[in-house]
Parts: C-alpha cells; structure tokens; sequence
C-alpha cells in the first residue's frame, strides 16, 4: 500500500508538468497583455516607450522558449514565480488564500458528511413514506438552488432577524476560532447544502442498492440486530460511491467558489482566480491552475486510498 | 421464560413435529395485480429429518421457505397460517423474538455462495456474529468456535481463513462457510434454499454430503428447497412437490420416486434425462407453461398441461391420502395408483440420428490453444508482469457432419472458451480450425463471412442474449438482412413466421419483445435465429442450463428434431453429464483446458477410463432413492485449481485418488484405448483392465 502510494504520488508529477505545459501556451495564445491593463486600463495616457519598458522589465518581450525554460526551472524548484501584478512571489499570494478556501471546503465537507450520511439512510430504509419525500424535496433543492442564492438568503436573513452580519476579516482559527467560525461557517453552510444533497441522494441510492443484497438477506437470517444489518452490513458497503462523489466536491470547493466568495467578500482562492485572470495576471494564474490540478490529483488518491479502507476486495501493489 | 421452557419440554416429548407449516397463504401486491404465491401449503419437519421441497421457479417453494423465516420481501403477505416451531406460532412472534429464532433455532443457507456473505467483512467476522448476538459468547469464546465450525464444515486452514475476505475464497469454500454460519448456534433446523444450484457437480456431491453428514450426527433437522430431483433422491426422507403454489404430491422419496401418483410428478420425472436410462429414449416432455398465479385456475392446476385431464379436472381438488403419508392433489389418482391409468406425455417421434452421419470431418480442431494475458496478481500499475490463463490448451476433435459432439466439463474448463474460438469470437492462440475441411483459423473479417453463416450459435442464457428493445422478428430477421439471404421485408416476415413454427412458436409472436416470452419461448427464439442462415454447425453453449426442468425437456426434444430434419451438427457444450448423455453421438470431458476423455456415447458413460470421467458419474445425482442408496458417498476432494497455475504434468493429479509420481511430471498423451476411445491418462490400461479404481 505505501509502495502504491509513493508510485501515485511520483505519478502526479508527469501531470502537473502536462498542466503546466498547457496553460502556459494556451495563456499566450489567448489575447491580452498585462501591461496594457495595469497602465492603460484607467484610461491614463501612457507612451509606447513606457509600455516597452515596463514590458522589458517584466520579462515577456523575450522569446517565448525562453519564458517557458524560465518558468519550467522555477517549477523544478517549486517556485512559481512572481505575480507580474502585485510583484510578491506567487506562492505568498496562494498561500494567504488557500487557508480560508481550505477552512470553507473542510467545514463544509464536516457540514455535509454529518447530515448527508443519515439523511440518505433514513430515506432509503423509509423508502416511499413522507421522510423519504421530505429528503427527497430538501435534497432536490439543494441541487437546484445555487448556492450563491443561498448565500445572500442567509446573508440577509442574518441581517433582518438578528441585525448581524459576519465579519469580514479573516482570522484565523488557530487565533480566534469564534471569530473565524463566525466569519467562516456561513458560507460553508452556503455550498454545504448543495454538497449535502448531492452525497445523500448519493447514499440513498446506492443504500437502497445494498438493502437488496443477498449478504443482508444472510445478515437478517442470522438474527442481527436490524440496526447492525443497516450501519454493519449495508452502509459500508453503501458508502463507496459516496466517497467518490465528496472527493470530487471538495476539489471543487477549493478553486470553485468564486460567485459565494463575492456574496460573503471573502478573500479566497475563488476570488484571487478572477483578479488574476481579469488582469491578465499570467504568473498568478498559471500557479493557481497548478495548484488546483495538484489538489485534484492528491484528493483523487485520497479516494482511491479510502476505497481500500472500506472494501477488502481493494488492495493495492502487494 | 420457565412456562415456555416447559411448554418446550413437553413438546419434545410428545410426537409434536420441529416445525409444522400449516395451511400457509402468501401474497404479493404487485403493480400489476395480487400474486398468489403460496396457497394452503402444509407440511411438518421432524426432528432430525432431512424434508425437501421440489418444484420449478416460481412454484411458491422458496416464498414458502423464506416466510418460515419471516424474511419476505415487503410487498408479501401472509394472509392465512401458521408456522409453528416447537409450539410457538413464528408469525404471531414480535419482531424482536423472531429475530432471536433466526440464526439460533433455525438457519438458513441461501443459493448463491458468492453473494450471499458480506464483501467488506471478514470471514471470521461473519462466522462470530450470530455467536455473538445469540449466545453472548465472548470474542475469543466466539473465535474458537469458529475454528471449531471451520474444521466441521471442512476448511482445514481455519485460522488463515478467518481473517480472509469472501472474494479469496471460491464457491465451494463460501458455501462451506454460509454452512459454518448456519451450524453455529446448532440450530434444531436449517432450510437450505438450492443449496448447491450455483456448484459444480463435483463440489455440489461434497457440500451435499457435508450437510446431509451433519444433519446426521448433530440431529439438526434439514428443509432442501430444489428443483433437482437427482439431489432429493440421495438425501431427503420425505419429499413435498409443490406445482403453481400448491403442494400436489407429498411422501416418502420412495414413494414420490418409486410410485409418483401426481401427473405433474410423473411427468418432472421423465422430463429430465437420466444417466440410468436406457439409450435413446425421446424425453417426454409436459407441455404449455405454469399458470398465471395472479389469478390460477380454480380446478386442478395442472389440468391445462396434463395428458390425462377429464371433465371433472375443472373443479377444485385437495390433497388425497393414498395411506402411509403418501398425498396427491390429483382427480384421477385412484386410477393412477392401481394401474388402470398409465401417465404418458407426449414425446414426439423417435430419433435415429446416428443413420445419416457423414464420414468426412464438418470441423476438425487440432492441438487448439487459447491463452489469455491477465495481470499478474501482484503486479503493480507500473509493472507489465503478465499471468497467462492457459483457458484451452492442445485441444483435438473432429465432428462428422449431423453429429453432436458433447463437450462437458466444470466451470472454468474451458469448454465455453472452445465454442467460442471455433466460431472465430476469440482469436486461437495455436492450432488449426478446419470446417469443411478449409483451414480457417486466420480468416480475415470478410473471408469469415461465408463461413460464419454455416456456423451459429445458441447462447446459455435466453434472458440477456436477446436485445430487449427489438421485437421477436426484428431479431431473427436480422441475419436474413444483413446477409442479404431475403432481401425482400415481405418474404422476410414470411421466413421468420417459417422459421417460429419450426420451433414451435407461433407466427403472430413476430410482433412480441422479449419481456413477454417465458425462458422457455426466449430459448426457442434464439434457436430460430441460429436457424435463419440455414446453417450446417450450430454451436450450442449450455443452451438448457438456466431452463426450468420441464421446459429443457421441450427445448432438448426441439434440438433433436431439428437436428434430424434438417441434417444439423452440433457442438453441445454443458456442464450437465445427463443432458450430454441424452444429445450426444460422441462426449468429451474437459478439465482444466484439456480433453481428458472423448469417447462414444455410451463408451464414456458405461467404461468411463479417466478417473475425472468416473469420479463426474459418480457425483452426478441420479433420481431414484434405490440407486443413490447403493452408491457409496465417493466426492471427489479438493477444489478445481486456479488455470493461472495448472498443476504441472496431467493436470487432474491434485485431485486424482490414484496418481503416481508420473502424474505429476508428464502430460499425459491422449492414447486411443478401442476404436476411437481417446484417454489422457497414465493409468488408463489399467483401469481398463480393472486394475485400479474398481467398481466405480
């Protein structure tokens, strides 16, 4: 299982290099250049000289293999450069970031898996009865309401009832955790509900699947107790798929929220990704891609590890 | 809890039964209607006995089982009965009290061994928990009486396997461990449910023998649910026949066996072929189908199929006691028993097949090899290490035109993967395929299309081989379009009316899909559309194994006919040694990818010289309780090695009860015995001349 593990691992690097590769030439195929936004966007009357010199300053007026050679080096040392728009190193722009992306996609990730796991067992055991109708309609809204509607519903019932609103700076938990959760949970609850419904329909369907087994057929002849046929027998069993669809959702959440970041002004991952792509931001951009792909690729591995957790029939290299 | 211990004293020691079903009603609420799925079955069990319950799908059997467990699916219904255990009404218990009857008084062992345990939890796990629950053992207590159970049920490394998970065992082993969690709480009853349906005949003799030996010494008493008589007749005391939800003859075996006083049982009887039966016999086969249970007859059930139905048939019948226990459900029955009436089915006219064999080959097979590169098991996803499956390995026959070749083996033989290289699905990875003496072992695509006309097939299983989205016609019209052969649509439907009378189907079925065909009409169906291209071979891969008794009988009889109108050869692959004994000209036995025997008919089964072949016949169940008593309990041990690794030298050595040294070093050559006798065995003269494994 290590010896796997290590192999995935070495395998995410042939990827992240592929990932790289693409979006630095799709980049500089799409037009657009950083220089005219950050000196002519504010309609200032800037002379060409300037423009060429600030362009020579930044780097992109040498050949293209060059950059390419250049930034490939960086990324063999882990650095992935320097934002062209704030001039602080890239990962430094990440790195303020991603904690609050991080915090909202595990809260949520808690949120869902804790309501989401008996939600969906009580809608497959009571199938066709009124619990199962009422998840059924929960759930459907949350795959049909969006999520920054949500958001503002919450922001704004907040507001009316309590006369409150969540703070907007971030502190981290390890310092405040009141103040972060505070801050925090909200839009966790926000894109929860959505990951919620997902993984409990999820879960009814594949619970309602396993209930129809022949091993609970055994498990109920045997005389256990109903209770342990359902979390013993069954769930196990049922929650596989489940695991793949929340890895998913959680990759998701990281690079994805960029319309609940805006409803909450939270200064997340979501957000930088629009800044940086609106100001032709190309360092900054190619870093967060990166970044996103590697975490895409660590959460898938993280899932196929779990499938081995929960299913025997799973074992890897040995 | 002392009154009940009283009340269960008592009735152990009057002549109170185990178990009593009593006028038992199920019903099933359906969107399309109420199924009656059991109507006023009785029986009892006692103590220690060993009771079966036969009939075919859908006669109620199993529903009547499950409801004794209180395990019936949420749409059923017990509308009338009782089910009494040692005094105590099963269906008035509470949940909770029936939860502690299951498991602990009584068990149950289901069908299929490799669904029925759990994936994600250890054997041993599964073998504790009723021990656990039941009889608050603790955990060590528990895991000693699993090890004690393991070595009961047969499993010698007990210790290993607990820790196991049910995907490293293989059938035969689940279904000793589904035995060991049954055995656990030494129940006072087990209802096995087609014990061994899903095993091979070798493997299905030892688990047989196992349940029937434990029932024995531990007294615990046995309900076998089948549709195998073969099986009922070796190990049941008492046999109820249940026929479209009702019990219509019960008794002793022997009298079900001996005396069957019920048409319906007659008729089961002589549907099935028998390995002790005089050679070319035609089966006689019961006709039409069971009825609708949503909403049955009110007369006989099975007057609508019976050869012998009067007037009187129409009014409701109950079960009669011809003494000593023995009961019909049958009108006429008094007939029946004194001789007067003599039941006969239809059986059509006799076949002599063997007048019109051709001399020069239709297919010859030489040295056939089929190897198949799977993952090494231990190979990582770097790694290219390949296993090789060596699925058929030097394989040689010839088939005369209008013969039937059978070709029999257990699972895994590759017998299956035969078929499919001779009819160019897989690719051959040696040797050569003759038809029609052409060597087509590397036709190309287009040179194929010639032959693939003269060569069909009849797939195992009528549900999933037909495409459920085309009607009947589209189907069997399909190889007339795209061969061209009938180019107009008008001549076509002609042809495919043609072509479902010739198997006993009607024209106006055309416009039906396959959903409401029974098994029975799907498999004709499939029969029809090998027919269409008018082929010379027909390739017929287990084509009666997933048929209810009575409908292979049909389908047997259809192939036979067919055969002989229309000058037909085939290549009869099946696991069932009776139903290649009845088809076939000539038989081989497979094992392992290898021919151990191929021989004459009535050769292999009378002077079988490969000790497999002999320890095959000797596994097979026949049904008659007379001959399964004088036959010694002879299964074969050990389990049918994995072909990643084929034992070295005659592949049949780990199992053989009579190999030597050079078993285990050489192939052994095919070696023709007499006229054509092909034996791959070191000691076939030997055993020829009665040297070794006598008397079996």
């Amino acid at each position: 299982m290590l010896l796997y593990t290590l192999k995935r691992l070495l395998l995410t690097i042939p990827t992240l290099i592929g990932v790289a590769i693409l979006v630095f030439f799709m980049l500089r195929i799409v037009p657009g250049d950083i220089v005219e936004v950050k000196l002519r966007a504010d309609g200032g009357n800037v002379t060409e000289e300037v423009m060429q010199q600030e362009r020579e300053r930044l780097g992109l007026n040498r050949p293209l293999y060059v950059q390419f050679a250049d930034y490939m080096w960086g990324l063999a040392r882990f650095d992935l450069g320097i934002s062209m728009w704030t001039e602080r190193p890239v990962i430094e722009e990440i790195m303020i970031r991603l904690e609050l992306s991080l915090e909202v996609a595990i809260l949520a990730t808690i949120f869902a898996t804790l309501i989401s796991i008996p939600l969906g067992t009580a809608a497959a055991l009571f199938r066709n009865t009124w619990i199962d109708y009422v998840v059924r309609i929960l759930t459907i809204g949350g795959l049909s309401i969006p999520s920054f509607w949500f958001g503002m519903i919450i922001s704004l019932s907040l507001l009316s009832l309590f006369n409150w609103l969540p703070p907007i700076t971030f502190t981290p938990i390890y310092e405040d955790p009141v103040a972060n959760l505070s801050q925090l949970i909200w839009p966790a609850l926000a894109v929860g509900y959505r990951y919620c419904a997902v993984t409990a329909r999820m879960i009814r369907s594949s619970l309602l699947e396993v209930l129809a087994e022949d091993y609970i057929r055994t498990a109920r002849a045997k005389g256990v107790y109903e209770k342990l046929v359902v979390s013993r027998h069954a769930l196990r069993n049922a929650l596989l798929p489940a695991i793949t669809v929340m890895g998913l959702e959680f990759a998701f959440l990281i690079g994805g929220l960029v319309v609940t970041e805006q409803v909450f002004n939270l200064n997340g991952i979501g957000q930088l990704f629009v800044q940086s792509v609106s100001r032709n931001d190309f360092m900054l951009i190619q870093g967060m891609v990166i970044m996103i792909a590697g975490f895409y690729v660590i959460i898938n591995l993280v899932v196929d590890l779990l499938y081995a957790v929960f299913d025997p029939r799973i074992r890897y290299g040995s | 809890m002392e009154a009940q211990v009283q009340v269960q004293s008592r009735a152990a020691q009057s002549s109170v039964p185990l178990l009593a079903v009593e006028d038992l009603h199920v019903r099933f609420e359906t969107s399309r209607g109420v199924v009656r799925a059991v109507e006023g079955v009785s029986y009892t069990v006692n103590r220690g006995e060993v009771v079966a319950v036969v009939g075919e799908s859908g006669c109620g059997k199993s529903v009547s089982a499950l409801t004794i467990m209180r395990l019936l699916a949420k749409t059923g219904r017990v509308t009338h009965g009782r089910i009494m255990l040692e005094g105590r009404n099963l269906l008035e218990l509470s949940e909770d009290d029936m939860r502690a009857v299951r498991g602990h008084e009584i068990s149950m062992i289901f069908q299929e061994p490799m669904t029925s345990l759990n994936p994600v939890l250890s054997i041993g796990a599964q073998i504790m928990e009723p021990l656990l629950i039941h009889l608050k053992m603790t955990e060590e207590e528990a895991r000693a009486r699993a090890l004690e159970l393991m070595q009961q049920v047969g499993i010698t490394d007990g210790e290993r396997r607990l820790s196991q998970y049910p995907h490293q065992l293989s059938g035969g082993m689940r279904q000793r461990v589904m035995i060991a969690i049954g055995l656990a709480c030494k129940p006072k009853l087990i209802i096995a449910d087609e014990p061994t349906t899903a095993l091979d005949v070798t493997i299905q003799a030892q688990i047989l023998e196992l349940m029937k030996n434990l029932s024995r010494e531990l007294g615990i008493a046995l309900v076998i649910i089948t549709h195998n008589l073969g099986i009922v007749a070796r190990y049941a005391d008492r046999v109820n026949v249940m026929y479209a939800a009702n019990i219509i003859e019960k008794g002793s075996a022997d009298d079900i066996f001996l005396q069957p006083a019920h048409p319906y049982t007659n008729g089961l009887m002589r549907s099935v072929p028998r390995l002790d039966e005089p050679r070319g016999t035609k089966l006689q086969t019961i006709e039409g189908l069971p009825p609708d249970l949503r909403m049955p007859p009110e007369g006989c059930r099975f007057a609508a199929r019976c050869p012998h139905k009067l007037e009187k048939c129409l009014k409701p019948i109950e079960l009669i006691d011809l003494g000593k226990g023995h009961e019909a459900r049958c009108h006429r029955v008094d007939e029946i028993m004194s001789g007067a009436l003599k039941v006969e089915f239809p059986s059509g006219p006799a076949v002599t097949s063997q007048a019109h064999i051709g001399d020069k080959p239709i297919l010859e097979v030489t040295n056939l090899k089929k190897y198949f590169g799977v993952k090494a098991a231990g190979a990582g996803i770097f790694s290219n290490e390949m296993a090789t499956v060596r699925a058929v390995d030097d394989v040689s026959f010839a088939i005369a035109p209008g013969e039937t070749l059978g070709l029999v083996g257990e699972s895994g033989c590759g017998k299956t993967t035969v078929g499919r290289v001779v009819l160019r699905l897989d690719e051959a990875t040696g040797g050569t395929i003759k038809f029609s003496g052409t060597d087509v072992t590397h036709h190309s695509g287009r040179e194929m299309r010639g032959v693939r006309r003269k060569i069909q097939v009849i797939f195992q299983d009528p549900y999933s081989s037909l495409n459920p989205r085309m009607t009947i016609g589209e189907i069997i019209a399909e190889p007339l379009k795209v061969y061209g052969i009938v180019p107009d649509k008008k001549a076509r439907a002609a042809r495919v009316g043609e072509l479902l009378t010739q198997v006993g189907l009607f024209p106006y079925m055309a416009e039906r899909y396959p959903h409401e065909l029974s098994g029975g009409q799907r498999q004709r169906v499939g029969i029809a559309r090998a027919l269409a291209l008018e082929p010379e071979l027909i390739v017929c891969d287990e084509p009666v194994s997933a048929l209810d008794v009575s409908i292979q009988g049909q389908v047997i009889n259809l192939l036979e006919d067919l055969q002989t109108r229309l000058g037909l050869t085939f290549l009869f692959i099946a696991h069932d040694l009776a139903v290649v004994r009845h088809i076939s000209d000539r038989v081989a036995v497979m094992y392992l990818g290898r021919i151990m025997e191929l021989a004459d008919r009535d050769e292999i089964y009378k002077r079988p010289l490969h000790p497999y072949t002999k320890a095959l016949l000797d596994a097979a169940p026949i049904p008659d309780p007379r001959i399964e008593r004088a036959r010694a309990p002879r299964a074969l041990r050990g389990e049918i090695p994995s072909p990643l690794t084929p034992p070295s030298g005659c592949v049949f050595h780990t199992r053989c009860p009579i190999a030597l040294d050079v078993c285990k070093q050489k192939v052994p050559e095919a070696r023709d015995m007499s006229k054509g006798h092909l034996v791959a065995c070191h000691r076939a003269e030997e055993i020829q001349r009665g040297e070794v494994l006598q008397g079996a």
